[in-house]
């Protein structure tokens, strides 16, 4: 039994390892969500001109606008190199447990997602003037991150599969990580502007729960999911 | 456990696709240590048949055990003592050699791996290439990592689907002379081909898959010098 759950835990491991190494080598994955995240910063700077007193309430929105597409997109691809090479077989031929795989892809997806968030949070701050170290702010991404990639694995899992997996992702994620956007958007806007905590709550309370359910949910189904 | 008498026991094997039947009650068994060329033409069904002996795929019908261990009931069982090896690498390209190698002993616990992994490119050849990215690999280089990659948990059962594909003579040749080596360890092996020139000289045993069945099976000694062609043509008109 011991045993079973070290070997467990080293698969959860490899498969972090290799995506990380790849990555470092190639950076195809990072620069796409990071240059895209720019792009979309760029663009809602130049489309809405921003009174100050205005930017603490319209900042949440943008900011997981921003990660919730460059999200996305690297979703895609941390799949679509799984599958262009017959790798996700490779993984599924291993002896393990299926969900050990579910579990590596989505922390190693959860780590490039806080990496291209810990880069455009300063960025963002230059451009708005706005101070977004707030640490209720980063625990708020830290959780809307977690759910977003915990539902965002199992489904890129399972779009990479067909033809349309590009435009598929998107259209089956959105609908279903609205709960964790509108949870997120709603925490992140009460800290930002310093709001009680009586009202901040249940939108945390919202947003834990939902990270806990599609954790579940997704340890559960991914074998089905990935089956052919 | 026991070793089991057959390695590869399949009975009334089907496998649907919705309304498509591929696999129709098909019958099939190995020995350990057999070497079986499954032949057939394109959209026999020879790679579905070989994706559900690898637990990558499950039977609609009927009752699959490979060394001994029933599938998908005891996949991760027999997942463990099969290497696999299809037409595409199933490698990172933006990984080494040795990093690739590295990466699926960790995934399949691999005792003493560093040791492992340089009797493995010792073995195929990739000794002084084990630090270069295996984008950079010309398609036989790639494909004798693939077996290189299939054989380092030291597998009792080998299934290799196509593995010539794209390959040009002398990359062929060589894995030919790989293959031979793999199977030449007392390993049981089941490949899948179209050319039969290519596995004439392979293996031990033929099988020709046809209509979703195995319609004929004949031992190399059974087949006088080129009548392979004969058989497999006879075995698919009948």
């Amino acid at each position: 039994m011991e045993r079973e759950s070290t070997a467990y835990f080293k698969a959860i491991g490899a498969i972090v390892w290799k995506d990380l190494a790849a990555e470092l080598r190639s950076r195809e994955l990072l620069s796409a969500m990071l240059v895209f995240a720019m792009l979309v910063i760029l663009i809602f700077n130049f489309a809405i001109e921003l009174q100050p007193s205005l930017r603490a309430t319209i900042t949440p929105g943008v900011l997981w606008v921003t990660f919730a597409f460059a999200g996305t997109l690297g979703l895609n691809r941390s799949m679509a190199i799984e599958k262009d090479r017959g790798c996700l077989d490779g993984l599924l031929l291993a002896p393990v447990d299926r969900s050990a795989i579910y579990f590596g892809k989505a922390l190693s997806n959860l780590a490039f997602m806080l990496i291209v968030e810990l880069i455009v949070l300063p960025v963002y701050s230059l451009l708005y003037n706005t101070n977004l170290f707030n640490p209720g702010l980063l625990l708020t991404i830290l959780l809307g991150s977690i759910g977003y990639v915990a539902v965002g694995t199992l489904l890129a899992s399972m779009a990479v599969q067909t033809r349309t997996r590009d435009v598929l992702l998107p259209i089956l994620l959105f609908p279903v990580i609205l709960p964790i956007l509108m949870a997120a958007v709603k925490t992140s806007g009460g800290f930002l502007q310093s709001a009680p905590m009586e009202t901040i709550w249940p939108w945390l309370n919202i947003l834990i729960v939902y990270d806990v359910i599609f954790t579940a949910v997704a340890f559960m189904l991914y074998d089905s999911v990935v089956e052919e | 456990m026991d070793r089991p008498i057959a390695m590869i026991e399949v009975h009334k094997l089907a496998k649907r696709f919705g309304l498509k039947t591929v696999l129709r009650g098909l019958d099939f068994q190995v020995a350990p240590g057999e070497f079986v060329a499954i032949l057939g033409p394109n959209g026999a069904g020879k790679t579905t048949f070989l994706r559900i002996l690898a637990s990558l795929s499950r039977p609609t019908f009927g009752e699959v055990r490979v060394a001994g261990y029933q599938l998908p009931k005891q996949a991760a069982a027999v997942r463990s003592r099969l290497g696999v090896v299809t037409h595409q690498p199933l490698l990172y390209g933006d990984l080494t050699a040795e990093e690739n190698l590295r990466f699926y002993g960790r995934m399949y616990a691999v005792p003493d791996l560093d040791c492992r992994i340089s009797d493995v490119l010792e073995l195929v050849g990739l000794s002084a290439r084990r630090r270069d990215l295996v984008r950079t690999f010309s398609r036989g280089m790639q494909q004798r990592l693939a077996i290189g990659r299939a054989v380092l948990h030291d597998p009792e059962v080998m299934l290799f689907d196509e593995p010539h594909t794209g390959l040009d003579q002398d990359a062929c040749d060589m894995l030919d002379g790989l293959l031979r080596n793999v199977a030449g360890r007392g390993r049981t092996v089941v490949m899948t081909s179209h050319d039969l020139a290519r596995v004439e000289d392979l293996a031990t045993r033929f099988d020709v898959l046809s209509r979703g069945v195995i319609a004929a099976s004949k031992p190399r000694s059974g087949l006088g010098k080129r009548n392979l062609l004969d058989f497999y043509r006879k075995a698919l008109a009948g």
